[in-house]
C-alpha cells in the first residue's frame, strides 16, 4: 500500500475548555480529493489550520506525505509543510498585482523562471497571462479564486487544503468554479482536503467524504456509502431529505406502508429511512384499492422538480415525494407509491 | 494642536463593512518578549496616574483637604467647568451643522468647504489666541476662552460627523420617508441618533483638549486648572498646591471619561444588510441656500480668516527684521529633530501594543485598552508634572534631559499613534498572514511582505500626527526641556509673552506650515473609507 499523502491519526483540540475536535482520524490517498463536511462551527475549519499549521493539536498526530508535522510535543511551522492553502475569501494580498500574488511563494526563483511559471499557472487556471498585471480588486470573486488556487499551486504542494472555497460566489458561479478547480485539480494530481458546509459540493467533487458533527466525523466513505448507506440519522438527514417508516423486517424485506422493500438489516420492528427520489406517485383510478394509495393533499412547484406532500391511508403521517415536474398529479388525485431500490433500516 | 478626529481607534474603523471578523477563539498568544515590552509600555502610560496618587497619599488626607477646599479652587472649578460645559455644546452645534449642510445640502462649493473646515486644525490653539488677541487686544476672560477654543476645536466636531454622514444609508433615510417623517422629522428621529458614537467621540475629544490647553487660556489671561498649575509650578515646582490641583484636573478627566461613556451606553449602530450604500439625494435648500452659504463664510472668517490675517498683518508690520533666519533655522532644527525621534520611538512603540489589543484576548489586552482609554485623556502638564517629581526623587541625572523630554512625548502622543496603527492592523486580514505562511514565508517575512507593508499608510498617518503633535506641543515642552532649548512653540511663546507679536510672527508661521500637510492627511483619511 502506496504512503497516504495525509495521516491524521486520534486529533484533538480544545478552546477556551471548548472542545472542538474529538479524536479524529483520516487517511487521504495520494491524487484524490476529500471533502469534510458539515453545519458551521463543527469544527471542519479547525481541522484545516491544524493541517495547515495555523493551529497545533492538544492530542494526536498529523503526518504529511509520510513525515510527522504535528504532535503535541512537536510542531512544524506553517512554512515548512509544503501544503497549498485556500481561504475562503481568497485572501489576495490587495497590495501586490495577481502576477506578484502568484510569485509570492516563488522567492529566489530567477526572474525569467518566474514570469514563465506565473504566465503557466495562469493558463492552468483558465486565466489570460493578461491578467498578471491587474490588481485583486479588479477581479470578480471567482477569478479571485482561482488566483489564490494558482499561487498556492506554484510551489507544487503535495497537499492542497481549500477552505470553503466557493461559498463566497454567486450560485451560478459556485457551480461552474467548482467544476473548474476539480477537473485542475484531478489534471494536476494534487491530493486535495476541501472543507464545506454545502453537501451538494462534497458529494460531486470528492471520492471520499467524511461527514464532520460536533468535533467528530459520524461516517466516512464514498459518495455513494455515505448517501445511500448512511450509518446514523444524523448522516442521512445532514446529505438528503429522508422518509422514515415504521416498519417490520423480515428475511431481509421491509414490510411498511408503502409495501415491501428490500433492505439488509436484522428481523424484528424497525425505521425504514428512504430518499424522496426513491419514491415515485403515479395517478391512480377511484375504483382501484391497493396498497401503497394516498391522496395528495400539497405540491410545490420548484421548476425542474415537484414535491408532493401525499397523506398515506390509515394512520401514517404524510410523505413527501420529490419527482420531476412534468405533468404531475393534482391536489386531491389519489396516487400510488412505488419504492424504487433498497431502503436502509436505522435504530 | 492637531489629533485624531476621533479618540478611540474603535468608533473609527472597524465598522469597515468588509473586514473579516475575527473568530474570538482564534485569538493569538503573544509572545514573552511582546508580553514584555507591551507589560513595560502600559505600565509607563501609568506614571502619571500613579503621581498623583502618591502625591495625595504623601501630602496627607487634611493638608490635602485644605489645598482643595479654598476658594481659588472653587474659582478654577467654575472656569474649568463652564468653559467645558458651554464650548462643547457649541461645538456640537456647528460641527453637526456645518457637516449636514456641507455633506447633505445642495450648497454650491462643497468641494471647496470640506476641506477648508478641517484647516483650522492646522493652526495651533495658542496661535489662535494670539491672533483674537491681535484683533481685539482687551480679549479676556471665559467668553474669550470659549470663543478661541469653539473656533479652534469645532473640526473634531465636524471630521467625524461628516465621515459617519457620508457613510449612512440613505435607504435608511428613505425608509423614514416613506413612514411619513419630513425632513426635520428624519433629521431628528434617524440621522441624529446614528450621529451619536461621533458627536459623544467628537466632545470627548474636545473636553480633553479643553481641560489640557494652557497656552490658548493663558494668552486671553483665563484662568483654568491647567492654567493654574503651570503658574504654580513656576512659583514652586514639585509643590503640593501644584499636586493637589493636578489631583482635581485628573478628577475631572476621569469625570468626563465616566460622562461620555454612560452617555454612549452599550450603543453599537452598523448597517444591516449587504450592498454598497448610494450616495444620499442632496436635500434642496430652496431660498435658505443664501442663510446657508452666508453662515459658512462666516465661520470660514472667524475660525480661519482671524488667525491668517492677523499673521499675514504682524508679518507686514515686523517686515524683514522679523526673519532672524539663524533663531529660525535653529529653532526649526530642533524641533524637527525632536518629534522625528518622538515620532519614529512612539510608533515603534505603539506596534506591539496594537498588536496585542487587535489580535489577542485577555488580560494584556484589557489592560491595553483600559490604560489607553484613560490616559489618552490626560493633559500634559498632568504628565510632565509627574515626570518632574519621578526624575528628581529617583533618577535626577535625567531631570531636563532630552531622554525625558522624549519620553514625554512618547506617553502624551502614544494613543494618537495607537489609533492609527491598531487601524491599520485590523485593516490586515490574520488570513493574509497565513496564506503568506502557507505560501513558505516565514513570520519574519509575513510581517514585512504583509503585515508592515498594508499597515504603512496607517502607520505613517500616526507618525505624521505624532510629529505634528510634538512639533505644536507646549506645555510639557515649556516645563521639560533643557535649558537651552528652543522649539518653534517655545520660541513664539517667549516672544509673544514679551508681547512681541511681530517677532513672534514668523515662528507662528512656521508653526502652520508643519501643521499643513498633515490636516491633509487627517482629512484624506476621513473622506476614505478604507486606508489602502
Amino acid at each position: 500500500m502506496t504512503v497516504a499523502t495525509l495521516e491524521v491519526n486520534g486529533i484533538a483540540k480544545s478552546f477556551n475548555g471548548h472542545t472542538v475536535l474529538h479524536d479524529i482520524d483520516l487517511s487521504l490517498q495520494p491524487g484524490t480529493t476529500t471533502a469534510v463536511v458539515g453545519a458551521s462551527g463543527c469544527g471542519k475549519t479547525t481541522l484545516l489550520r491544524l493541517i495547515a499549521g495555523f493551529e497545533s493539536p492538544d492530542a494526536g498526530t498529523i503526518s504529511i506525505d509520510g513525515r510527522q508535522v504535528a504532535s503535541p510535543q512537536r510542531a512544524v511551522a506553517p512554512h515548512r509543510r509544503g501544503v497549498g492553502y485556500v481561504a475562503q475569501d481568497g485572501a489576495l494580498f490587495p497590495h501586490l498585482t495577481v502576477g506578484q500574488n502568484i510569485a509570492y511563494g516563488l522567492r529566489g526563483t530567477a526572474r525569467d523562471e518566474v514570469r514563465a511559471r506565473v504566465a503557466e499557472l495562469l493558463e492552468t487556471v483558465a486565466l489570460d497571462p493578461s491578467y498578471a498585471a491587474r490588481r485583486p480588486h479588479e477581479l470578480s470573486g471567482g477569478q479571485q479564486q482561482r488566483v489564490a488556487l494558482a499561487r498556492a499551486l506554484a510551489r507544487h504542494p503535495v497537499l492542497m487544503l481549500l477552505d470553503e472555497p466557493f461559498s463566497a460566489l454567486d450560485t451560478g458561479l459556485r457551480a461552474s468554479t467548482r467544476k473548474a478547480v476539480a477537473g485542475l485539480l484531478a489534471t494536476a494530481g494534487v491530493t486535495t482536503l476541501l472543507v464545506t458546509h454545502d453537501q451538494e459540493e462534497a458529494l460531486s467533487i470528492a471520492d471520499q467524504v467524511a461527514v464532520m458533527r460536533d468535533g467528530r466525523f459520524t461516517q466516512v466513505g464514498t459518495p455513494q456509502q455515505v448517501y445511500r448507506q448512511p450509518t446514523d440519522r444524523f448522516t442521512a438527514e445532514f446529505l438528503g431529505d429522508c422518509i422514515s417508516l415504521p416498519c417490520t423486517v423480515a428475511s431481509g424485506i421491509a414490510e411498511c406502508a408503502l409495501g415491501r422493500v428490500p433492505v439488509q438489516a436484522a428481523d424484528g420492528p424497525a425505521t425504514l429511512v428512504l430518499r424522496p427520489e426513491q419514491l415515485v406517485a403515479t395517478v391512480v383510478s377511484d375504483s382501484e384499492h391497493l396498497d401503497g394509495v394516498g391522496t395528495v393533499i400539497a405540491t410545490e412547484f420548484l421548476g425542474h422538480d415537484v414535491l408532493l406532500t401525499i397523506d398515506p391511508a390509515g394512520e401514517a403521517a404524510p410523505l413527501i415525494v420529490r419527482q420531476h415536474s412534468f405533468n404531475p398529479p393534482p391536489i386531491d388525485a389519489k396516487v400510488r407509491i412505488e419504492v424504487v431500490g433498497a431502503g436502509i433500516v436505522l435504530t | 494642536m492637531v489629533a485624531p478626529p476621533v479618540g478611540r481607534a474603535d468608533d473609527q474603523t472597524q465598522s469597515h463593512p468588509t473586514a473579516p471578523v475575527s473568530r474570538p477563539d482564534r485569538a493569538a498568544r503573544p509572545g514573552p518578549l511582546v508580553s514584555a515590552a507591551v507589560a513595560i509600555v502600559v505600565a509607563a502610560t501609568l506614571i502619571p496616574l500613579g503621581y498623583v496618587a502618591w502625591a495625595a497619599v504623601s501630602i496627607g488626607w487634611t493638608k490635602a483637604y485644605h489645598l482643595v477646599v479654598r476658594p481659588r479652587v472653587g474659582e478654577l472649578l467654575f472656569n474649568t467647568v463652564a468653559l467645558v460645559v458651554i464650548t462643547v455644546p457649541l461645538c456640537v452645534v456647528i460641527g453637526v451643522g456645518v457637516a449636514w449642510l456641507v455633506e447633505r445640502t445642495d450648497l454650491a462649493g462643497r468641494a471647496f468647504w470640506r476641506p477648508l473646515f478641517v484647516a483650522p486644525l492646522a493652526v495651533p490653539a495658542f496661535v489662535n489666541s494670539y491672533a483674537w488677541v491681535g484683533v481685539i487686544p482687551s480679549l479676556h476672560g471665559l467668553w474669550a476662552g470659549v470663543v478661541v477654543s469653539t473656533l479652534s476645536y469645532f473640526p473634531f466636531m465636524y471630521l467625524p460627523v461628516a465621515a459617519t454622514l457620508r457613510r449612512l444609508d440613505p435607504a435608511i433615510e428613505e425608509s423614514a420617508r416613506a413612514l411619513g417623517s419630513n425632513s426635520a422629522g428624519v433629521f431628528f428621529r434617524v440621522v441624529l441618533p446614528q450621529l451619536r458614537l461621533a458627536i459623544l467621540g467628537g466632545g470627548l475629544l474636545i473636553g480633553v483638549h479643553l481641560l489640557a490647553e494652557y497656552g490658548a487660556f493663558a494668552m486671553v489671561r483665563f484662568d483654568t486648572f491647567t492654567v493654574a498649575i503651570f503658574q504654580q509650578f513656576q512659583v514652586t515646582f514639585d509643590g503640593a498646591a501644584g499636586s493637589m490641583l493636578a489631583g482635581v484636573l485628573v478628577l475631572l478627566c476621569l469625570a468626563l471619561l465616566v460622562a461620555e461613556a454612560l452617555a454612549r451606553g452599550r450603543a453599537r449602530f452598523s448597517r444591516v444588510g449587504s450592498g454598497a450604500p448610494r450616495a444620499a439625494t442632496p436635500i434642496r435648500l430652496g431660498r435658505k441656500v443664501i442663510t446657508g452659504q452666508v453662515a459658512l463664510a462666516a465661520l470660514a472668517v472667524l475660525a480661519l480668516g482671524v488667525p491668517v490675517w492677523t499673521l499675514l498683518r504682524w508679518l507686514w508690520i515686523g517686515g524683514a527684521d522679523v526673519w532672524v533666519f539663524d533663531d529660525i533655522v535653529t529653532a526649526l532644527g530642533q524641533t524637527i529633530g525632536l518629534a522625528t525621534v518622538a515620532a519614529v520611538l512612539t510608533t515603534v512603540l505603539a506596534f506591539p501594543v496594537a498588536w496585542v489589543a487587535v489580535r489577542s484576548s485577555g488580560l494584556l489586552a484589557r489592560a491595553v485598552e483600559g490604560a489607553n482609554y484613560v490616559t489618552s485623556s490626560l493633559p500634559g502638564i498632568v504628565t510632565a508634572l509627574a515626570l518632574v517629581t519621578v526624575t528628581i526623587h529617583l533618577a535626577p541625572p535625567l531631570y531636563q534631559s532630552i531622554t525625558l523630554i522624549v519620553f514625554a512625548y512618547v506617553l502624551l502622543f502614544m494613543p494618537r499613534a495607537l489609533v492609527n496603527v491598531r487601524a491599520g492592523l485590523a485593516q490586515v486580514p490574520p488570513s493574509l498572514e497565513e496564506a503568506s505562511r502557507s505560501l513558505g514565508s516565514s513570520p519574519a517575512a509575513t510581517f514585512l511582505r504583509v503585515t508592515l507593508r498594508l499597515t504603512a499608510p496607517a502607520t505613517a498617518a500616526g507618525a505624521s500626527l505624532v510629529f505634528v503633535a510634538v512639533a505644536t506641543e507646549l506645555t510639557a515642552t515649556l516645563l521639560l526641556a533643557p535649558t537651552g532649548t528652543s522649539t518653534l512653540s517655545m520660541r513664539f511663546w517667549s516672544l509673544s509673552s514679551e508681547l512681541d507679536y511681530a517677532a513672534a510672527a514668523p515662528y507662528a508661521l512656521v508653526l502652520v506650515v508643519l501643521a499643513v500637510p498633515v490636516t491633509l492627511v487627517l482629512f484624506r483619511q476621513s473622506t476614505k473609507v478604507a486606508a489602502l
